[in-house]
């Protein structure tokens, strides 16, 4: 009897603190990472968001006083490439400034998307001062509504 | 500027408003970047305002203090599904106090690419002008 009470100790629930703390923070890690709306900005001018719906990735980015001329848009298989000048025109030579807090100047940067594009059909306009790119999917990349047959 | 051409845009942020006041509808709002400069004439004010139409932007001026506020298009499908989000959108807010008297009545306001050019005309009074001085 002695020698199966002995035995019978759950030894399993006996781990170290550690790995009790280790496990909590891969289940924090999991929600954090579950949340909609995460930020994880690459750094790079001019900050985009990306959506998705059945049919198309929409990329879309802040670009206040940039002419649609000058800006260029390209895409590859799985990349679009957005790059452009943000020109400032020159005031007045007798003006005197008590703030200036708008930038000028150029950008470049290559946004991957997550499954392969249709890169001929790509579609771009700059409304209001924001850029949307509508991306169409490819044909292979686009869920396939799957009936069931009775 | 000549000197900017070939300058390479950084990321900035867009700052979020402090605390105008207790807000009465929820969303985010923010301060948009302005550059403001001064003529003998007038005081022109340029701001980022990027996805804000004309019906959107409300300007207030009142006892020398300047007030823009604008509400924001919504964008995009309800059906969308973000993949990532690198900018946040809302309102905007920025008030201003004026040290010069406006004629109130020639301001004018043009909005072009989510930029506003707001042209505060100064009252003839506050112009300065040139005081010659006689040799007695």
């Amino acid at each position: 009897m002695i020698y199966r009470r002995f035995f019978n100790v759950p030894t399993w629930r006996i781990r170290s603190p550690w790995e009790e703390l280790q496990r909590m923070r891969q289940q924090l890690e999991q929600i954090f990472d579950e949340a909609p709306g995460q930020r994880a900005s690459a750094g790079v001018f001019p900050l985009i968001n990306l959506t998705e719906d059945k049919d198309c990735y929409y990329l879309r980015a802040e670009l206040p006083g940039v002419n649609a001329e000058e800006l260029d848009i390209q895409a590859t298989a799985n990349n679009v490439a957005i790059s452009g000048e943000r020109k400032i025109a020159a005031e007045a030579e007798n003006a005197r400034y008590h703030r200036r807090e708008r930038e000028a100047g150029s950008f470049s940067r290559m946004i991957g998307l997550p499954g392969d594009i249709n890169s001929d059909k790509v579609d771009a306009k700059l409304e209001n001062g924001i850029l949307t790119i509508v991306v169409p999917k490819a044909e292979a990349a686009k869920p396939k509504q799957i009936t069931i047959k009775s | 500027m000549a000197d900017t051409q070939s300058k390479e845009l950084k990321v900035r942020e867009k700052q979020e408003v402090a605390s105008p006041a207790e807000q009465t509808t929820p969303g985010l709002v923010f301060t948009p970047a302005v550059d403001i400069f001064e003529t003998e004439k007038d005081i022109t004010l340029l701001a980022d305002m990027p996805g804000v139409r004309a019906d959107d932007l409300t300007i207030d001026l009142r006892d020398n203090t300047l007030t823009l506020s604008a509400n924001i298009a919504p964008v995009g499908d309800a059906n969308e599904e973000n993949l990532f989000r690198e900018y946040e959108t809302g309102r905007y807010y920025r008030q201003f106090s004026l040290s010069e008297l406006i004629n109130q009545e020639k301001i004018d306001a043009k909005l072009n690419d989510g930029v506003l050019r707001l042209t505060l005309p100064k009252i003839e009074k506050a112009t300065p002008k040139k005081i010659v001085v006689k040799a007695g």
